[in-house]
């Protein structure tokens, strides 16, 4: 382990290294615990200026309740589920069978359509944005969750295939020969060989992916436009304008958009993590 | 098809005419297996770069007629204050989010302990890249707040005037900057932490047997152990410095007098709100290119180690 244990250094050391943590993580937190400390203010404690002292009242129910009565944000975080959950879904479907491909099978093609999932997962969204608002257009789904869900699937099955290829790769050849052998059919072989022992892959992908869209903020901008459609974080976005002066609403509806992908990663924790090195241990 | 191959092959062969069979159909499988991937990357990722590039060399409002204008958006653009100020911020977002990986690292160093509770200390310093830019950009356009905000009463504490630093053409930049390196960093952090992790025991022993004190064991010991971490720390931090537009977008929309704006920001500005496709597709063109150097260099790597 480096460094060294820190049992073994000395008493002194111990003590200033326990101490040390948990005043570090304010120090980092600050910024976040600052907003969390505005959004159970009262409005006359940000009108009088009293931002760090001791709240007059604390408004906790008053203003989250105020995020859902008065703007659009229950409606944004319902929306940001509907397009998020079949979205991760679908990438993580077509990219399973995609990685299986070209994990497990030779053929010419296949180094350069790996070469071309990676190199696009790398692309600027930029240089997509006019022609896939163009084509969101012309496919009738512009403004619906489809536009946003159709592209979630397609950028996002570049990082997905790459995953998931390098995560099959490690399965033992062997064990898809004996099938074959058997006579088992090829997709009987993904279904009920390969597809059981990737399920701890899936489960890292999904999580990993499910954040990166649910976070998306562009293609919110770009692809949907009405309050009907719109995910939290354009949705949040757009209230900023609205409510200049309320602060403490603000940042409660900050809050509210952050808690989603934070309780999945808090409760998800193991498989976050596996993903997020998954996918970098390779190269 | 089974007749012709029995016919072409005697009787007692039959494992091999079999094989045969299987050797055409295997040809095919992976091809129903990619399709739906390969389908839709096609049509939302591949073809749209292409679009983007070929409408470059128009002028075009989104709407009516496209006026073939050759290479007058790059001209236009090579010649415009706009495009510069974009292409320095850039470099500045390159330059300064390379710090991410050394401090994502020192605070993976300064983690990686078994004592109580560091689980929990662990994921409250990842908490910053789990949540929207979006809301990192509101938490910091909070904190720089000129009257209230936390940034200016530590420069009071300090006994230094308050700044407004997103309404200050010189500080805006650096000020985006460091919102972004926050997430960034602890990004960087959980790369080096399942890192460490992974560091072969024995090498570390010996190295401590021999005397090795602690900075030249992380040099020369530990540090080369975590090539692989530092090599995809220093990738996502490079895409993501130049990717930078969410918090270009919520902290200052580019101003104070377009004095923030990234290549990302300027072309879509340039095509959203003054209905230049093609100028914009230009401006998106020079990102892709500039992304492109990594984007080869990545796959040349990756490539390379899978031979």
């Amino acid at each position: 382990m480096f460094p060294q244990p820190i049992q073994k250094a000395g008493r002194f050391t111990n003590i200033s290294y326990r101490t040390a943590l948990p005043i570090s993580i304010v120090m980092w937190l600050l910024p976040l615990i600052a907003v969390m400390m505005t959004s159970i203010r009262s409005m006359e404690d940000i009108n009088t200026g009293n931002y760090w002292g001791w709240p007059s009242e604390f408004h906790f129910i008053e203003n989250y309740a105020q995020v859902f009565t008065s703007t659009a944000m229950g409606q944004y975080l319902i929306n940001s589920l509907l397009i998020t959950l079949p979205a991760v879904a679908g990438a993580v479907a077509l990219s399973t069978l995609g990685g299986y491909a070209l994990a497990k099978y030779r053929f010419k093609a296949n180094v350069w359509i790996f070469a071309a999932f990676i190199a696009g997962n790398f692309v600027p969204f930029q240089i997509l944005m006019i022609p896939v608002r163009d084509l969101t257009i012309a496919f009738g789904l512009y403004d619906t969750h489809w536009a946003l869900i159709f592209f979630h699937i397609a950028f996002q099955s570049g990082f997905c295939t790459l995953f998931m290829r390098n995560f099959i790769v490690g399965i033992p050849d062997a064990l898809i020969e004996a099938a074959r052998v058997e006579g088992v059919s090829e997709w009987k072989i993904f279904w009920h060989v390969v597809l059981p022992l990737v399920r701890p892959a899936l489960a890292a992908l999904s999580v990993l992916v499910f954040t990166f869209i649910w976070n998306d903020f562009f293609w919110a901008l770009v692809l949907v436009q009405s309050d009907e459609v719109r995910p939290v974080t354009a949705g949040l976005s757009s209230l900023q304008g609205q409510w200049l002066a309320s602060w403490q609403l603000m940042s409660a509806g900050a809050i509210v958009a952050a808690i989603p992908p934070v309780v999945l990663f808090f409760t998800m924790q193991r498989h976050f993590i596996a993903g997020l090195t998954l996918g970098a241990t390779k190269g | 098809m089974e007749r012709s191959v029995k016919t072409i092959y005697p009787e007692n062969s039959m494992p091999s005419q079999s094989r045969k069979k299987r050797r055409m159909s295997t040809k095919l499988t992976p091809w129903f297996f990619l399709a739906p991937a390969v389908i839709i990357f096609l049509v939302y990722v591949i073809y749209p770069i292409a679009d983007s590039i070929w409408l470059s060399f128009y002028e075009w409002d989104g709407l009516g007629e496209k006026t073939w204008v050759g290479l007058g958006n790059y001209r236009e653009l090579f010649d415009s204050d706009t495009f510069y100020t974009s292409l320095k911020n850039n470099f500045l977002w390159l330059v300064f989010f390379m710090l991410a990986p050394p401090i994502g690292l020192a605070i993976a160093l300064f983690l990686n302990q078994q004592v109580r509770g560091i689980r929990v200390v662990k994921s409250l310093f990842f908490f910053p890249f789990v949540i929207s830019q979006v809301v990192v950009g509101l938490v910091f356009a909070w904190f720089y707040d000129p009257s209230f905000g936390l940034f200016n009463i530590a420069l009071g504490s300090l006994g230094m005037e308050p700044i407004a630093i997103l309404a200050n053409e010189e500080y805006v930049t650096y000020g985006i900057i460091a919102a972004g390196l926050w997430p960034q960093i602890s990004y960087c952090m959980i790369l080096y932490l399942t890192g460490l992790n992974n560091l072969d025991p024995e090498q570390l022993e010996a190295a401590r047997l021999d005397g090795a004190k602690k900075w030249r064991m992380l040099w020369y010991i530990v540090l080369p152990q975590l090539r692989p971490a530092t090599f995809i720390a220093i990738v996502v931090t490079v895409i993501g410095a130049l990717r930078s537009f969410d918090l270009v977008a919520t902290m200052t929309a580019g101003g104070p007098w377009g004095s923030s704006t990234v290549l990302a920001y300027q072309m879509y500005e340039e095509s959203i709100f003054n209905y230049r496709m093609g100028y914009g597709a230009a401006v998106s063109v020079v990102l892709f290119l500039i992304m492109d150097v990594y984007i080869a260099y990545f796959l040349w790597r990756m490539l390379r180690s899978e031979k």
